[in-house]
């Protein structure tokens, strides 16, 4: 190693040694805390009983464990694909090359930086089947009247909902992407006759793939991660011990590690959820990365 | 070459605008009422918001519900304030944010300034660990997080929800080292001749540089406090440490929800992003497509 090699070696080391100490204190180390605390049993106060693999036991015969995972699962795969499909579309209308376009394109994604805290309580509001404009909308179309977060059979599909406010965020990304498409790309593929529908689905689609796998994983972790709505509409008060929405159709995974963990002050039980959790979030990760080598389109420069 | 095919290209283009009313159809006016209900689909909800701030109680109660009211409740926003400590809250919404914005500014330029600016071995490793972090679900580390902050008595103060930011946050450091990258390494040379050192070239030279990319920064950490609901969940506990996205709640800890004060203060918390936004627009578009250019 020569002398200025050292010296960078140290510079950058000291640089991003920020970095490097939060890593370490603020996620290394509670990660094998926590995996620690998964086979005690430990109520945050006193001491950690040893118990062995007993939590990831008691895990599998908890019926509320797979409640709240069918629910998280149920959402994820709900809210990733519709998420994906929403951005897209949103991305097309705001790629229109009309003269006032960054007006609707403010429009549809102001939502997305929106407080989730303040559009649970609009959504409490604007869903309530007694005075909420939703219904009295879908009923000038005919609709029959839901109540969409009374109604166990509705209620995620009611926070999948939701979550298409916050599409303008990723549909900035897929408009990056489509400006990326070579506009003589389409232009010849015009001429040759292929329609837009055609077009989109052979040239634009393929080179946006990049974007779509990076939406796929961030929709994956969010979804794996969705709370704060769930509780902000169930609880309905603060530190609420309510339940967690008609049926338990709103206890989604975390929503339950946070029960366990701070209502119920098992947390040594919640540090096993929480390392189920990590476990199956890398494992999702890596299978989207492995899969989407068969269908990610990687420009070869 | 590159002007002259574009022209080329243009050309027909133009003519068939002459030619068809159905083209002009298609590109100018199917596109506009195309966006004009997308957007109307996504502003209804908030629309909802105000017009429910502005109900009396008794309009509230009326079925079938009012798209518009009948008369003006503006007293509706003096009351939401009242009705909770909502400038404490405010209060202590602003002084997270500005926390969480002091720190993520000065961790993320010095780490991104390491990872971009300096060539070390290991470095190209350890940011792909930083970038791998960013699926690392927050929940996961949450339990024992709460316990370690116990045992160092940091629980019900806002150091667990500020300290963090002073040690950057791997969003941030991929965005500042995207534009760090950009900048030509003869600016970092010119400096070195001299005579200033690594620090000193960061300091005066690339750190003013950085300013574009600092506001990105500052902005998204900004919101992302103000929005934070989680955290002051878990590591607050006293009413007069909540900041608002607590503090909203207790318009729905009585019996009876106050649905108008609810959605008025709604409103109150939601208007400074939206202000924020239309002067800052350009920052937070860079923000969201940063590298996603080349995927």
């Amino acid at each position: 190693m020569t002398r200025s090699t050292r010296r960078n070696l140290r510079n950058g080391l000291l640089f991003i040694s920020p970095w490097l100490i939060g890593f370490l204190c603020l996620q290394v180390y509670p990660i094998f805390y926590s995996l620690q605390m998964s086979f005690t049993e430990y109520s945050g106060f006193g001491d950690m009983t040893n118990i062995g693999f007993q939590n990831y036991s008691n895990m599998f015969k908890d019926d509320l464990f797979w409640k709240s995972a069918y629910n998280t699962l149920y959402y994820t795969v709900l809210a990733v694909p519709i998420g994906v499909v929403v951005a897209i579309v949103l991305a097309i209308a705001m790629n229109q090359k009309v003269k006032e376009v960054p007006v609707y394109r403010a429009i549809l994604y102001l939502p997305s930086i929106l407080p989730v805290f303040a559009l649970s309580l609009v959504w409490v509001v604007f869903l309530n089947p007694k005075f909420g404009l939703f219904n009295r909308l879908g009923s000038a179309i005919g609709l029959p009247t839901v109540d969409m977060l009374g109604d166990p059979a509705w209620t995620k599909f009611a926070i999948v909902l939701m979550a298409q406010l916050g599409a303008g965020g990723p549909a900035l990304i897929f408009l990056a992407g489509l400006r990326g498409v070579p506009a003589e790309m389409l232009e010849s593929a015009q001429i040759d006759g292929a329609g837009p529908v055609r077009r989109f689905f052979s040239i634009t689609l393929p080179l946006i793939t990049p974007v779509i796998l990076y939406d796929i994983i961030l929709g994956l972790a969010m979804g794996l991660q969705v709370f704060t709505q769930a509780y902000i509409i169930t609880s309905g008060a603060i530190g609420g011990q309510g339940t967690a929405g008609p049926r338990n159709s709103l206890l989604f995974y975390v929503f339950y590690l946070y029960k366990t963990a701070f209502q119920y002050t098992q947390m040594g039980y919640a540090s096993a959820l929480a390392w189920v959790l990590f476990i199956v979030s890398v494992i999702l990760a890596l299978s989207v990365f492995k899969w989407a080598k068969s269908w990610v389109h990687y420009e070869s420069e | 070459m590159d002007y002259q095919s574009s022209a080329a290209l243009a050309q027909p283009v133009r003519v068939k605008n002459k030619e068809s009313f159905k083209h002009m159809l298609g590109v100018k006016i199917l596109p506009r009422v195309v966006l004009v209900l997308m957007c109307l689909f996504f502003i209804f909800p908030f629309y909802q918001m105000i017009i429910t701030s502005l109900k009396t109680s008794q309009e509230l109660n009326a079925y079938p519900p009012t798209f518009w009211p009948h008369a003006f409740m503006w007293s509706n926003y003096p009351d939401a304030v009242k009705y909770i400590p909502f400038l404490r809250f405010t209060i202590n919404s602003l002084i997270l944010a500005a926390g969480v914005t002091i720190g993520a500014i000065f961790s993320n330029s010095v780490i991104a300034y390491g990872f971009a600016r300096i060539q070390w071995p290991g470095r190209d490793t350890l940011f792909f660990v930083a970038l791998a972090t960013i699926f690392i679900p927050f929940p996961v580390t949450v339990v024992a997080l709460f316990d370690i902050f116990a045992k160092i008595h940091w629980i019900n103060t806002y150091l667990p929800l500020i300290v963090p930011a002073f040690f950057g946050s791997a969003f941030n450091i991929f965005l500042m080292r995207q534009f760090l990258m950009e900048l030509p390494k003869e600016i970092s040379e010119a400096a070195r001749i001299d005579g200033a050192n690594e620090f000193q070239t960061f300091w005066r030279v690339i750190l003013p540089l950085m300013k574009p990319s600092i506001a990105v920064v500052a902005i998204f950490s900004g919101v992302g406090a103000w929005n934070d609901f989680l955290t002051p969940l878990l590591f607050l506990n006293s009413e007069e440490l909540y900041p608002l996205s607590i503090g909203l709640q207790f318009f729905r800890s009585e019996h009876a929800v106050a649905y108008s004060l609810l959605m008025a203060a709604s409103t109150l918390v939601v208007l400074p992003i939206i202000v924020l936004f239309l002067s800052f627009q350009r920052f937070f578009i860079e923000g969201v497509t940063v590298g996603s250019v080349k995927g």
